[in-house]
């Protein structure tokens, strides 16, 4: 697959200038909120009790670094199962496509917490019935929580997209699909070239929103023991009995998050300029 | 080419005094029906585009013109009747309700490999650019390699007066451009005969001209060509033969003249007077 080729050569004219930034940065609204926000800052840490920060500073990193794992391989993975979800409901045999419609629709209709805690506590408690799983090398991972808090974050991250990219699917003009079928592309080769990559192009600006979305629904794995950001953050809190502080750390935290992702989805989207 | 004298049912066109003995069909369509749920689009079409023939189809909308067209390259497949492409006929086979099925699917992407098609509405894919769009079938369907294909492409798209647009995405494009574009995509398969529907009816009349020139150097190198076109006084001067179809008969042919001066049925008359 190595010439899917979503994104192609950098010639982008939406492409951002430092100086065109420096223009958008110049705003008055944007200057009069970033005067705000830095006073904010000021008076936050003057005026509030940061002394606990550094002794956490490790715990805080694992945190992160487990909140990331589980937000990009969530994303990952659930991203590569919505394209089967996604193209047998646009193409597909009617039981797959039956199947698919019935898993989204299921999986979309369900809290996320209530899925985790019956994959947590529901599979996790079947599993350990069985001598042979808890023999096995899986039982190393089968017994942490954390491999149920990705599932249930792919499950649902894949049925959030799957519906995405079915929408994405259907709405690749048909005119450029049967140009490539009539210069003697394979069925393979259209899909590769033409149906799939314009899919994509077409659903990253939802996409974006979506990962935001699934950033946000990380916390939720803390619910199940597994020690992410947000757990330890209430690790603080319980050991330091201070409220706020902690709590507007995990903000700013999860805003800088955001930033980048929105940041650098947007440069991949420039990449090929469409233009509708 | 490949002859498969046994298997053609295709009658041979009579060769006329001012056409030289030696001219090999390039297209034959012999009896060709289609019909679209029950409903006849086609109704027995016979005819014959010889190397070097520029086959002008003219008829009211919804006549068949594009049907007819389309079932050239098996975009449509014919419901009963025999099509071949430089003596090659398209196998097929019969499906269960009687109606055609294609029965070999590489044989069908390696003839249509070869006869380009123009679309009304371009259908360029947008995610590439000019250079890439004309140097994706070459590459990725005849297997030149690249850096052949990309000296052809951009000679090509000089030609067709692009040569300053090579990196230039699509929808950055004027109609004019893009349907030149579109073109030269065509004349990159080396096409064994060029297919255009309607090239010019999506186009801002101040952009028909551009594109009917190119068309028009084309006809003069004796490209074999089947252009369905609403432009009348542009068939009656590049056209070699001029077809007239209505509810899916042919109802007249003949030379340009004979087509224009002196038409001789009724409709035929009505329809000139029409679009005149
Ligand atoms: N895919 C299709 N399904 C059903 N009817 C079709 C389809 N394509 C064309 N037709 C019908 O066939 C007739 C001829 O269409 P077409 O070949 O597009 O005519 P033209 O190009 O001469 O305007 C029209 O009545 C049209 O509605
Ligand atoms: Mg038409």
């Amino acid at each position: 697959m190595a010439e899917l080729d979503i994104v192609s050569p950098p010639s982008s004219p939406a492409a951002l200038s430092p100086k065109r930034i420096l223009v958008i940065l110049g705003e008055p609204h944007r200057v009069v909120l970033a005067l705000l926000g830095l006073s904010g800052l000021v008076m936050a840490i003057h005026l509030m009790d940061w002394a606990w920060l550094p002794q956490y500073l490790p715990k805080l990193g694992d945190g992160l670094l487990m909140t990331l794992m589980m937000l990009v391989a969530s994303v990952i993975v659930g991203f590569l199962l919505a394209l089967p979800l996604g193209l047998v409901q646009v193409g597909g045999i009617w039981p797959l496509r039956w199947l698919a419609t019935a898993f989204c629709t299921a999986v979309r209709g369900t809290p996320l917490l209530l899925q985790m805690w019956l994959l947590y506590y529901g599979l996790g408690a079947v599993f350990a019935q069985f001598p042979e799983i808890r023999g096995s090398w899986a039982w190393d991972y089968l017994r942490q929580a954390w491999p149920y808090g990705f599932l249930a974050l792919t499950i649902s991250f894949a049925a959030y997209e799957g519906e995405v990219m079915r929408g994405a699917f259907a709405g690749v003009p048909r005119g450029e699909l049967e140009a490539a079928e009539a210069f003697g592309m394979s069925r393979w080769q259209i899909f590769r070239r033409v149906w799939f990559p314009r899919a994509v192009h077409r659903a990253l600006p939802t996409l974006a929103g979506e990962i935001i979305l699934q950033l946000k629904s990380t916390p939720l794995v803390a619910t199940i023991a597994v020690t992410d950001l947000y757990a330890v953050i209430t690790q603080v809190r319980q050991a330091t009995y201070l409220t706020y502080e902690p709590l507007l750390f995990l903000v700013a935290v999860y805003l800088c998050l955001s930033g980048l992702l929105i940041l650098a989805l947007r440069w991949l989207e420039n990449r090929v300029p469409t233009g509708q | 080419m490949q002859h498969q004298s046994a298997t053609r049912v295709v009658t041979q066109p009579q060769n006329d005094a001012a056409k030289s003995a030696t001219a090999e069909s390039a297209v034959e369509i012999h009896d060709l029906h289609k019909s679209f749920g029950g409903v006849d689009v086609l109704k027995g079409i016979s005819l014959t585009a010889r190397q070097g023939d520029v086959v002008a189809i003219i008829g009211g909308s919804g006549s068949g013109k594009s049907t007819l067209l389309r079932c050239v390259n098996l975009l449509e497949t014919p419901t009963s009747g025999q099509i071949a492409i430089q003596g090659e006929p398209y196998r097929m086979r019969a499906g269960k309700n009687g109606a055609l099925v294609p029965a070999d699917r590489r044989q069908i992407q390696r003839i249509r490999a070869h006869l380009g098609m123009v679309f009304q509405s371009f259908n360029l894919w947008p995610h590439r650019t000019v250079l890439e769009n004309v140097m994706e079938v070459p590459v990725h369907v005849l297997k030149t390699p690249r850096e052949e294909a990309r000296a052809r492409a951009s000679t090509l798209l000089d030609r067709v007066g692009l040569g300053d647009k090579l990196d230039a995405y699509p929808s950055f494009l004027s109609g004019g451009q893009q349907q030149r574009a579109a073109i030269a995509r065509v004349l990159a398969v080396d096409p064994l005969a060029m297919l255009f529907d309607e090239p010019t009816s999506a186009l801002d009349p101040e952009l028909v001209g551009e594109v009917l020139s190119v068309i028009r150097d084309l006809a003069a190198e004796h490209r074999t060509m089947l252009l369905v076109t609403h432009e009348m006084a542009f068939a009656r001067d590049v056209a070699t033969h001029v077809v007239f179809l209505r509810d899916g008969i042919i109802e007249e042919q003949g030379s340009p003249t004979q087509i224009f001066e002196s038409p001789r049925s009724e409709h035929l008359k009505q329809f000139i007077k029409s679009v005149a």
